[in-house]
């Protein structure tokens, strides 16, 4: 099989992810290649070091490629796969990812899922598996043809064979200019907590917002801050600097305290690796239990007030 | 302005989830079902958008059983709607192919979906079927206006980033949630939009490239368990939190 992993270009040089992709490429070309193509190109260092995960390392250069631009990139991309006959096209389940994913797989008429995190080659196209229902269940797909698209969940694929693949040079221009643009990236805003530097998190979720005063009282008394999932910063009560996840912060604090709060992939990217995670979730199948190292399962609001007052109590000794 | 909303009716996730019997499904006795989370935020925005620009908005949804979902927007200030009623299986292609049978035929400004849906989450609709129609897009849309024929959006990226992109009209936004406070609808809001339109417009379906094998609990429940009373666990709690040395 050919196997394709779209490199994702950010402003530190490559997506960590880019690397995985290619480690999957590895697993399941089974006798065929792992291929990188990188739109815009890079310099040497990176380029060198995607070549020691991949057989071949494409470099599409050409007019309006410097910056991610979804319409340019997949112009260009399509044109390249259209030539280059691939078998399965990787890309990260990224903010990226998820736009080139549905321009590339209309515009090549194949296949497209998303958020994959196990590929199996069948005797008929592909088994893929990926979580479904927000992390509760698990679904085996099969993909019937190929080509096909998928992105990749990030931090799944994170070992991968070594290789030394050579390099090729491609000049492709896109074949109209896009319509959308881009006017400017904006920098998150920071406030006078940085919650990554916290040592004790105490976070609240959607099923712990009628309790979020005793929360902050919690997290007061263990010298640590309040933080929410997503539910809870968008309904304002907490402000976005204080969100948890992949599209706010990542945090590793000694201690996650996770109250209410379900367990979706979003959430967890941006917590999983603190020192001791305790989750209070009414529901014994909720995802979070499957990161925690300790679980109540229980009511929050029953749960907080005699943790609090424990917590007060062993401060007092 | 015209505006299309695409709106899917979706188990709740607090539903306690059982494995259908032949293990490709989720046993449809233990789930409610409610408009989806992203949907319910692109209806609310749509009709914002109304409420400033003047125009029509009209959802659309596929699937047998939407109605209520449909009656659901039609509350919240949509216009009319459209229900596709044919059974979809997990391919998004299928989906969106659905979908842009029916817009084909119709002239519109901008269309609106939710980001993903709470139970495939595939995040994939909104884009495929502005592909489809050949119009940009922009995905995790957190906040959107109109200016000169133009759309500036903010989309979301990783890590608290964001980017503002124009897109001329018509195009597609999918909608991430927190762009709004979607509004409360009451069951006499749903009564009284009784009088809307509901249409039905039947599509035919292509097979489906993507299908489920097997539907299945994840293998791993890592957490301890700690039992008891509420004031139990608090101590097994303040235990813990004493051996890692936060107390
Ligand atoms: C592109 C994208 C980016 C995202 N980025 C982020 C992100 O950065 N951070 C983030 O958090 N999310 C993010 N999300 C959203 C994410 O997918 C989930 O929707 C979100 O994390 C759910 O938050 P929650 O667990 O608080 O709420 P829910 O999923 O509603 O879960 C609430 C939980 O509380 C439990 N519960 C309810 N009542 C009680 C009670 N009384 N006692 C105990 N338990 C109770 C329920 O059993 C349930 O498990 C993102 C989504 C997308 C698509």
């Amino acid at each position: 099989m050919r196997v394709f992993a779209v490199v994702e270009r950010v402003s530190e040089g490559i997506n960590p992810v880019s690397f995985e992709l290619l480690n999957l490429a590895n697993m399941i070309k089974m006798g065929g290649t792992s291929e990188a193509v990188v739109v815009g190109g890079a310099d040497r260092p990176l380029l060198d070091s995607i070549s020691r995960s991949a057989d071949k390392v494409w470099v599409l250069k050409g007019g309006q490629l410097e910056e991610y631009n979804p319409e340019t990139y997949a112009d260009v991309l399509v044109q390249f796969f259209k030539r280059e006959t691939p078998d399965v096209v990787l890309l990260g389940s990224t903010s990226q990812g998820c736009e080139l994913a549905p321009l590339l797989a209309v515009q090549l008429n194949c296949p497209v899922v998303t958020d994959v995190v196990g590929v199996t080659v069948a005797q008929e196209g592909l088994v893929v598996s990926r979580y479904i229902y927000q992390g509760k269940l698990m679904a085996d797909l099969r993909v019937k043809r190929l080509p096909c698209v998928l992105t990749v969940r990030q931090g799944v694929f994170k070992e991968g064979a070594r290789t030394n693949g050579e390099l090729k040079e491609l000049s492709l221009a896109p074949s109209k200019p896009p319509r959308r643009r881009t006017v400017r990236v904006v920098a998150p805003e920071t406030g006078e907590v940085d919650i990554s530097k916290s040592d004790v998190i105490v976070a609240v979720g959607r099923g712990a917002v009628s309790s979020i005063q005793l929360a902050k009282e919690l997290a007061n008394v263990l010298g640590g801050a309040v933080a929410g999932s997503r539910p809870v910063i968008d309904s304002g009560l907490l402000p976005k600097d204080r969100q948890v996840g992949i599209s706010g912060k990542t945090v590793k604090p000694k201690l996650y305290l996770a109250l209410g709060i379900s367990g979706a992939f979003q959430h967890v990217v941006g917590m999983k690796d603190s020192e001791l995670i305790i989750a209070v979730n009414k529901d014994p199948q909720a995802p979070i239990f499957a990161v925690a190292h300790y679980g109540v399962v229980g009511d929050v609001q029953e749960i907080l007030p005699s943790l609090l007052s424990k917590v007060v109590e062993e401060k007092r000794k | 302005m015209r505006i299309f909303v695409l709106v899917k009716h979706a188990p709740l996730l607090e539903s306690t989830l059982r494995v259908s019997a032949d293990g490709r499904g989720v046993d449809p006795v233990c789930l409610t079902y409610d408009i989806n989370e992203w949907d319910r935020y692109a209806v609310e925005e749509a009709v914002r958008l109304k409420e400033k620009y003047g125009g029509e908005v009209i959802a659309v949804s596929v699937g047998v059983n939407c109605d209520a979902t449909l009656r659901k927007c039609l509350a919240m200030g949509v216009d009319g709607a459209i229900k596709v009623p044919v059974e979809v299986g997990f391919d998004a292609c299928q989906v969106a192919e659905a979908i842009v049978d029916v817009l084909r035929g119709e002239m519109f400004d901008m269309v609106l979906s939710g980001f993903m849906s709470q139970d495939a989450n595939n995040a994939l609709v909104g884009g495929l079927v502005a592909t489809m129609l050949g119009i940009p897009f922009a995905t995790a849309v957190t906040r959107l206006s109109v200016e000169k024929g133009e759309v500036l959006a903010v989309r979301e990226l990783e890590g608290g980033y964001s980017e503002e992109v124009l897109l001329p009209l018509p195009c597609l936004v999918s909608v991430q949630s927190g762009i709004n406070e979607p509004r409360y609808v009451s069951i006499m809001g749903i009564k009284a939009a009784r009088s809307k339109e509901l249409r039905e417009r039947v599509v035919a379906l292509r097979e489906p490239a993507v299908v489920v094998e097997r539907i299945y609990f994840p293998p791993t429940r890592k957490a301890e368990i700690l039992g008891g009373a509420p004031s139990e666990v608090a101590s097994k709690l303040v235990k813990l939190m004493k051996v890692k040395g936060v107390i």
